[in-house]
């Protein structure tokens, strides 16, 4: 596994590494077991009852059309948040990567929105789009005769989430793109534009493919973060409303277990996506290897 | 010069500025709705230029806080400090002792603890909230910073970062440094730390910003307001019984919640950039 | 702070060796106006006497509320006091964690009798003998707000508000018609066209005396006539004449904007539309069907009832039975009802109000309370006790989504509410036999 010199020594590797193989026990193993233990149980949320159901919960859950759905809305969203924050932001980072003048601030700019809160970028597209007060909101209405209430247009609601996630998920994904962009050696460009080739070809034949792997990579990151770390944008903005036209796994995990006090129902919905997410680490991490090693 | 090839030259000024637009309107828009009353914001629409309320709103939401909120924005502001702090140290120095024995150390079970780090690379809290939030509650860390920061500290990310470069650090140093004579933690203080400089304040940067922008989790274990983040503070404005939102507090609050990260990232921006591109490679 | 450096300065003055006054946390839900005035009765009674400090304290939404509750009492640090609102009734009662306030009063022998009380507040919080579980706090009803400005604006008598359904929805388009880009909204679309419909118009809302007779209960409110109601507001979406305006109490931004002429709302409401109105509007009564027998019956209550946790010590409990029956002192009572709006538990408070003339300047708490002692209540409108009601609301909410965007029908749409609302009744006995 490692090339590197090895010191000889007995107890001091267990030492070192003891402080964090004892948070992954005590906050992910332990949970995990835990998550595994309550999903076979009802439970009273005073923590005084506890009923043996076996697999109900799971059956529960996978009879449920609503959970089905809730995954293919999942996925759907995911995806549609990485295309549009991946597209848009290398799009900006082919466009910052020109020689212009002002590169350096046009930089800073576009990647500092890295730094707002998932939860800060809900709450100022919410405030935008309030059908109430929002001042897009109310531009839309009385200026376009548009009539936006994504309180109850569920495809509305769907594009706001969407956009407020990617809206905070561009900066991550321009500084990725931007560092792949500057990697490309100017030797190949330069060559294919002597062999004739124009810009958007010399982008798509060259460039492009030269960014597969950090294209590869932002795709599985984008996936993730819009499956599961866009949760306070739901929080703040519909809460999975209207009908259950945003209620993503992530949101509906936390619902379940938290408001409506469903402890076993949750607990299985947290076994599954711990599942898919370790499928996708050992994904990812297959792939980051075998570049490694290469 | 044509027509054509001046397009050329200000069209990709005309998309960033674009870009830019969108990136800092609703940005704008929260701080002039701080400059504002709560009626004049709920008056729709509200109005577009600042206006003379800036001190009081922030006066208030940094001494006072909105209104039964129970916590002003500098306490609500410590916490968060407390928070991100803690994790992006605590994950620092964690990951940096697990990166070194996996690296530099042959032993029983090295491919084990390996893969136990791993698979929690990506595992966001979200997705086993209700366990880890009972396992906080037996340990009795509900309303405490080490509930805040431990669970956190989990991921793997760091451990990652630290092990690719160790694995770059070219072997004769450390060879040397045993032929020395120097211990093992010696040459991890003095040689390999100081080494390690720069993807430790990427690293920084970060899980600073990890750590500050939380939500989820303090929104589950801090029901005190003593404990209250900034994040967890703007929800508990929008969130209550019966209530009128204080719009005018709500948005000082955020720009006050979105300032110490953007600093961050902005003033440490060749370091962050480093750092996060690095992972990947 | 300052007030217990004064206290204990108070003390040392006085030389006295007393111990420092028993500490007993009170949390709560309530914010804006209705906290200061949970703040100024705390204040009241740790000034009316010395041995104990009530110290309430603000933990964020209803829900928020209740969960910290939870979570504190697994962790062995519960509140003395718990506000948790009115769904969260049967989960409290089912939970081996409460202390019934009833209980409470009795070993403390603090004067109680349950008759002073309004009956149709007490029994929402109360076993089917009459045994008082939850002090009632913030009590509140379902109304209707209308735009006065509007009605006159419309043609219409602004003393006359509409008193049946079908007047209503023919004021609802006149006033459309005047001009409005509505007619009509309403918050909580479970709570008062569903709960407070049924109890209003004597019909179930289920079986079991609305399960308070056992857990073994069922939805039943799918009947013909809910179905009718919703149909029909169902049809007035579709141009407008109704705007739905979202979940909870989202959708009052749409009457104070001046969006739609009638709204429905809590009566805990009305202090807030006070500030934010710009107009002059009216409370009437909800809307009855005149051809339902024994309509208008009378409505249920809404809000909050504070909970007491077992395992305290009894200094606390003691402190705490007092802390109840000050809060039931009729001065105390009508003090809160005036400031918040909400509803005074006792009838002595009402009457009190009254003789001090509130209700002459301020008519429309009355209505809200002349609302609920309309009748005596009778077993389907003496209020709910459902198991997992949060989630029952939640379906409510999200299949009245789905019927307004056109998804499923009406009658569809009513009989997937009682279907899956059924389930969480079943998985909730099941649990709590």
């Amino acid at each position: 596994m490692s090339k590197q010199y090895e010191f000889p020594s007995k107890g001091l590797p267990y030492l070192l590494v003891l402080p964090q193989m004892a948070v992954v026990f005590v906050f992910f193993f332990w949970p995990a077991a835990q998550a595994v233990f309550q999903s076979f149980f009802l439970q009273d949320p005073f923590g005084g009852k506890m009923l043996f159901v076996g697999f109900e919960n799971y059956s529960t859950l996978f009879e449920d059309p609503a959970y089905w759905a809730s995954f293919g809305r999942s996925f759907l969203y995911a995806a549609l948040v990485a295309v549009s924050a991946m597209t848009t932001a290398l799009f900006l980072a082919v466009q910052a990567n020109k020689p212009l003048r002002g590169a350096g601030f046009y930089k800073t700019m576009l990647i500092w929105p890295y730094a707002v809160a998932t939860m800060v970028a809900g709450v100022l597209w919410i405030f935008m789009f309030n059908p109430n007060i929002g001042v897009i909101a109310y531009f839309l209405k009385n200026s376009l005769g548009f009539d936006w209430n994504h309180l109850l247009n569920e495809r509305q609601a769907f594009l706001l989430v969407t956009i407020a996630a990617a809206w905070k998920q561009v900066a991550y994904n321009f500084v990725f793109f931007l560092a792949g962009l500057q990697s490309v050696p100017a030797a190949l460009v330069e060559a294919a534009a002597i062999d004739g080739a124009g810009p958007t070809k010399r982008f798509w034949t060259i460039v492009f493919p030269l960014l597969s792997p950090t294209t590869f990579y932002l795709l599985v990151m984008n996936v993730v973060y819009g499956f599961f770390e866009t949760f306070p944008i739901i929080h703040q903005a519909t809460q999975g409303g209207p009908g259950q036209a945003t209620n993503i796994l992530v949101y509906k995990v936390w619902r379940d277990g938290v408001v409506n006090l469903d402890l076993g129902g949750s607990s299985a919905q947290s076994v599954v996506l711990m599942i898919l997410v370790i499928g996708l680490t050992v994904a990812q991490f297959r792939f980051i290897e075998r570049k490694v090693t290469y | 010069m044509t027509e054509h090839s001046r397009l050329r030259r200000v069209l990709p000024h005309i998309w960033l500025w674009l870009a830019i637009a969108v990136i800092v309107f609703p940005i704008f828009l929260v701080f002039v709705a701080s400059t504002h009353t709560n009626a004049d914001i709920l008056a729709a629409p509200m109005p577009l230029k600042p206006g003379p309320h800036f001190f009081e709103n922030y006066r208030r939401a940094l001494i006072e806080g909105s209104a039964n909120l129970g916590a002003s924005a500098w306490t609500m502001m410590k916490n968060s400090l407390i928070m991100a702090l803690g994790i992006a140290v605590g994950k620092i120095v964690v990951s940096l002792l697990a990166a070194y024995a996996i690296v530099f150390f042959k032993f029983p079970g090295r491919s084990f603890c390996f893969w136990a780090i791993f698979i929690t690379l990506m595992l966001p809290v979200e997705v086993r909230i209700m366990p880890t939030y009972k396992v906080i509650s037996d340990l009795g860390m509900l309303n405490s910073y080490a509930g805040l920061i431990l669970p956190m500290i989990v991921s793997a990310t760091a451990v990652f970062l630290f092990r690719q470069f160790f694995m770059s650090v070219p072997r004769e140093i450390a060879e040397a440094s045993q032929i020395d004579g120097a211990s093992p933690m010696a040459f991890f203080t003095e040689i390999l730390v100081p080494m390690t400089r720069t993807p430790i304040a990427a690293m920084f940067v970060i899980q600073f910003i990890y750590g500050w922008n939380q939500y989820l989790w303090p929104l589950l274990i801090t029901t005190k307001e003593k404990y209250y983040t900034l994040l967890i503070g703007i929800n508990r404005m929008l969130a209550g019984a019966d209530v009128l939102i204080e719009w005018q507090i709500v948005m000082a609050t955020t720009l006050l919640a979105m300032l110490p990260p953007v600093i961050v990232v902005v003033l440490m921006q060749k370091q962050f950039v480093a750092g996060m591109t690095d992972t990947e490679k | 702070m300052k007030k217990l450096c004064a206290l204990l300065l108070a003390t040392l003055a006085l030389g006295a060796a007393y111990a420092a006054p028993v500490n007993i946390e009170f949390w709560h839900a309530m914010t804006g106006k209705n906290a200061e005035n949970v703040q100024l009765l705390c204040d009241k009674f740790n000034a009316s006497q010395s041995n104990y400090t009530i110290t309430p304290v603000y933990k964020g939404s209803y829900i928020d509320t209740m969960n910290a509750g939870i979570a504190a009492f697994r962790a062995g640090q519960a509140p003395g006091i718990l506000q948790v609102f009115e769904v969260g009734t049967a989960t409290m009662m089912a939970a081996k964690a409460i202390k019934p306030v009833y209980q409470l009063m009795k070993e403390n022998n603090a004067p109680f009798d349950p008759k002073a009380y309004i009956p149709t507040i007490t029994s929402y919080y109360s076993t089917a003998k009459g045994e008082m579980l939850s002090m009632p706090f913030n009590s509140s009803t379902a109304v209707m707000y209308y735009n006065k400005d509007a009605f006159r604006k419309a043609g219409l008598d602004p003393e006359k508000p509409p008193v049946t359904w079908p007047e209503f929805f023919e004021v609802a388009k006149k006033l459309k018609a005047s001009g409005m880009e509505g007619g009509f909204s309403t918050n909580w679309i479970s709570w008062i066209q569903l709960e407070n419909f049924s109890a209003w118009h004597n019909q179930p809302f289920g079986t079991k005396a609305n399960g308070f007779n056992g857990l073994n209960t069922e939805l039943k409110f799918n009947g013909a006539l809910q179905k009718k109601h919703l149909q029909t507001i169902y049809e007035l979406s579709k141009d407008k004449t109704f705007i739905y305006g979202g979940r909870e109490n989202k959708a009052n931004p749409l009457f104070s904007s001046g969006t739609v002429g009638m709204h429905f709302e809590s009566i805990g409401g009305y202090a807030n539309f006070k500030n934010t109105c710009k107009f002059d509007f009216g409370v009437a009564r909800l809307p009855y069907y005149p051809e339902v027998k024994g309509a208008p019956q009378n409505s249920i209550i809404g809000g909050a009832s504070l909970w007491v946790f077992n395992g305290k010590s009894k200094e606390e409990y003691k402190g705490i039975a007092e802390f109840f029956t000050f809060l039931s002192r009729p001065e105390i009572q009508a003090l809160w009802h005036q400031n918040t709006g909400y509803l005074p538990i006792t009838k002595a408070a009402y009457e009190l109000t009254k003789s001090q003339g509130f209700y002459k300047t301020n008519p429309g708490p009355e209505v809200a309370i002349l609302q609920l002692l309309n009748k005596a209540p009778t077993e389907n409108s003496m209020g709910l006790r459902f198991g997992y009601m949060q989630v029952i609301r939640e379906i409510e909410d999200q299949t009245w989504e789905d019927i307004l965007a056109g998804k499923i029908s009406v009658s569809d749409g009513l009989d997937k509410m009682v279907r899956e609302g059924n389930a969480k009744l079943r998985e909730f006995e099941r649990l709590n036999k």
